[in-house]
């Protein structure tokens, strides 16, 4: 640690050190503002707008966010997204957990290696091309109703994802599949960190698997199990390729989320103005959800 | 880290944020409204590509090899002329089309529903171009669709598009699952097509496959099939062209849903149209596992080489035996640019596809449809007992029976995707009533029509 500065002297010595610091940053600092501040600053201003992209545009006030509440279409949209953090989050970072302590007890053997990359490709695997395999697989004719068909389920058989009850479990599903191994590997690395000696005690005083991970690991893992929640919440909220890719929101809307309405609200209505304005209360929401997810999983020692 | 240190930054990026918000506070949006395309008045135009080296920048639609053969053949007629061609899928280009016409102006463009392109000035007024080449001579119906009025109605007024053709559509069948029910020629009328799926049913055929998933919901093709056969196409147009006073919501129309809605509770569609896309459902019916498909005929040339001599095709029968038929056709629509750098050569092009021999021969063995221009100019043989020549046969009937109508997903750039592909999806899965499917559609048609 520098000594302490002290008198406004000593701090204006230590300028062209500062000076120097600025420059280095400043070709992430224009490129942070042209590409991120900027159209973020755009996206709030076309919000007060109603705008089709190309002629002239009238300012219309909080028009746009008034008809994000008051029509039923755009309301229903952000509520898909939160039944989404389930499929996104909930599963992913509890099957993580167990998937995790399950592959670090077994951390010498070779299987561990092979579990560990298996649940990662997901991660290696462009969305787009997942949710095109996934497609297939849950199609009318794909393995997963062959698979139930197989075992005496044909009457459940369906097109998982053309089928208004289970369309959108049916793309949480994929959204699952991608994050469990981005939960896992997080865990995994957060469980090698945790001292040894922890588990040894723990089993001298006579505890049991069970007991060790909810006195030992879950405790230890707090800031990890933030991450992969902050991390899969944004990826729920947010959610729009895999959603694209696989049913385009339908069928009847039934898996419209705010990322692809903003989407077509832009491009196919032409209604920048709206979109915009869903785009800033989606903003709003991811911040209005992580933010207390990461004081809550914040380490109180450190 | 202590929390003076960091606050600086942070000052520093909202600081900045702040200007940018600043500088940005102009109204969004050029002057595009004051150069609306309907004032610009039609110049003199010259009626060639010159003999100088030209290069026409063309946007096409991807999957269909009708555009680029026309400029290749185009080309070879005319050396001095060259292409820089860039193509999407049609989605693409539909979201694509304002932002390209205005910022990266093409000389000929594939487009969309036109109207609203109209109105933000963005196309080519054509007129000029008509009368120079006798465009306006053409029977009228080929280019009602193209006309815009200055409030953006179509039916009337100055052209802004032209066709490389015009589409047929009706319904395609399988001709050995048709000899298994003992359907030996098209249904004649409505009931007899009713027996048919009925029969298909009965043989364990799946009747009618159509895709109807993600953002396309294809039920649009037999709902406004069974419109024209329980009502006139006119007041369809009317709809379509946006018309004042114009309903979807009319009690022919409601009879009309209602019989698809029979359709589906009779189970005569495949179990899976919500999750089927174009590609699937056209795989499918190659493959014989549907008697019948309703779509078009961009896809006669396919066909004949697919299912050769397996596949047969009929317009939506009437009603009542020997009634009037009516049909979606629609012309291949291609625009220039308001901007367009080459905007006389592309419309020497386009005159040329439509009255050139050659062109007209590729239009119609490589497109499959017929090709634009006037009644009585050259039509390229084709095989006797074809799918082709079939659709082509169809067009005449509907040219007699004045029974042309543009496509109902193509009254707004929206209705489609907005409107009737998440309504036809939910009557599919029996959530919703033919009746509030019409309000609700001509609900968000007025909105739409009225933004």
């Amino acid at each position: 640690m520098p000594a302490p500065v002290t008198g406004r002297r000593a701090r204006r010595a230590r300028r062209p050190g500062a000076w120097l610091g600025w420059l280095f940053v400043a070709p992430a600092a224009v490129m942070y503002a042209v590409f991120v501040l900027r159209p973020l600053g755009l996206t709030v201003q076309y919000s007060f707008y109603d705008w089709n992209g190309i002629g002239a545009s009238t300012w219309v006030g909080l028009e746009n966010y008034a008809r994000l509440f008051t029509e039923p279409e755009l309301f229903a949209t952000i509520v898909h997204a939160f039944e989404l953090i389930l499929f996104f989050s909930l599963i992913p970072v509890l099957l993580g957990l167990f998937v995790a302590a399950t592959i670090r007890g077994i951390a010498q053997s070779r299987l561990a290696l092979v579990a560990r990359t298996v649940l990662f490709l997901p991660q290696v695997i462009p969305l787009v091309a997942a949710g095109i395999m996934w497609s297939w697989l849950l199609s009318s004719t794909g393995l997963a109703n062959q698979l139930l068909s197989a075992v005496g389920l044909g009457g459940v058989t369906r097109a998982w994802l053309g089928d208004f009850g289970t369309a959108l479990p049916a793309v949480g599903v994929i959204g699952a599949w991608v994050l469990v191994g981005l939960c896992t590997l997080l865990l995994l690395a957060g469980m090698s960190k945790i001292d040894p000696a922890l588990y040894e005690s723990a089993r001298l005083d006579g505890a049991g698997p069970v007991r060790e991970f909810f006195a030992i690991t879950l405790p230890s893992l707090r800031q990890e199990i933030g991450v992969c929640v902050t991390v899969t919440v944004i990826a729920a909220l947010a959610s729009f390729d895999v959603v694209y890719i696989s049913t385009q929101g339908g069928p009847g809307n039934s898996t419209m989320v705010p990322g692809l309405e903003i989407f077509y609200l832009a491009f196919s209505e032409r209604e920048v103005g709206r979109a915009s304005a869903l785009a800033v209360v989606l903003i709003v929401l991811v911040l209005a959800c992580v933010l207390p997810i990461q004081r809550l999983t914040r380490d109180g020692s450190r | 880290m202590s929390a003076k240190r960091i606050r600086k930054p942070v000052l520093a990026a909202l600081g900045s944020a702040a200007v940018l918000l600043a500088t940005a506070c102009s109204a969004p949006g050029g002057d595009a409204g004051s150069t609306t395309g309907g004032a610009t008045s039609a110049a003199a135009v010259a009626t060639s590509c010159g003999s100088g080296p030209v290069t026409l920048k063309g946007y096409f639609e991807t999957g269909f090899p009708l555009p680029k053969q026309l400029a290749d053949e185009f080309t070879k007629q005319f050396p001095n002329v060259k292409w820089d061609i860039r193509e999407d899928q049609f989605a693409v280009i539909t979201q694509n089309a304002p932002r390209v016409l205005a910022d990266d102006p093409p000389d000929l463009m594939r487009l969309p529903q036109v109207s609203e392109l109209v109105k933000d000035g963005l196309l080519k007024n054509l007129d000029g171009y008509a009368q120079a080449y006798g465009w306006d001579k053409w029977p009228a119906s080929q280019l009602e669709q193209m006309r815009v009025g200055s409030n953006g109605q179509r039916g009337d007024g100055p052209l802004y598009a032209q066709g490389l053709n015009f589409s047929m559509t009706g319904v395609f069948y399988n001709k050995k699952l048709a000899a298994q029910i003992g359907m030996t020629q098209a249904p004649a009328t409505l009931a007899d097509l009713d027996s048919a799926l009925q029969k298909a049913k009965d043989a364990g055929i799946t009747p009618i496959n159509q895709f109807n998933g993600g953002a396309t919901g294809g039920l649009a093709f037999p709902l406004q099939n069974l419109m024209a056969a329980y009502g006139e196409p006119g007041p369809i147009n009317d709809w379509i062209f946006q018309k004042p006073g114009a309903t979807i919501d009319t009690p022919s129309n409601l009879q009309a849903t209602q019989h698809l809605e029979k359709w589906i509770k009779a189970g005569y569609f495949a179990s899976d149209i919500n999750s089927q896309d174009y590609a699937t459902m056209m795989s499918r019916f190659i493959g014989g596992k549907a008697l019948f498909i309703f779509d078009g005929d961009w896809e006669s040339g396919n066909l004949d080489k697919q299912m050769a001599g397996n596949v047969g095709f009929f317009l939506m029968p009437p009603s009542q035996a020997g009634g009037k038929q009516a049909a979606m056709s629609a012309p291949l629509t291609y625009g220039i640019s308001a901007k367009a750098a080459n905007a006389d050569c592309a419309a020497f092009f386009l005159n040329w596809v439509a009255t050139n021999q050659k062109a007209r021969d590729i239009d119609v063995s490589v497109g499959g449809s017929h090709p634009m221009g006037p009644s009585d100019a050259y039509m390229p043989p084709v095989k006797e007992g074809s799918i082709t020549a079939a659709t082509l046969e169809a067009g005449a009937t509907i040219g007699k029976d004045n029974g042309s109508m543009d496509f109902i997903a193509n009254a707004t750039g929206a209705i489609y995707a907005k409107s009737w592909t998440p309504q036809l999806q939910k009557l599919a899965a029996g959530q919703q009533t033919p009746d509030a499917l019409l309000k609700s559609v001509q609900k968000d048609y007025e909105s739409q029509v009225k933004g």
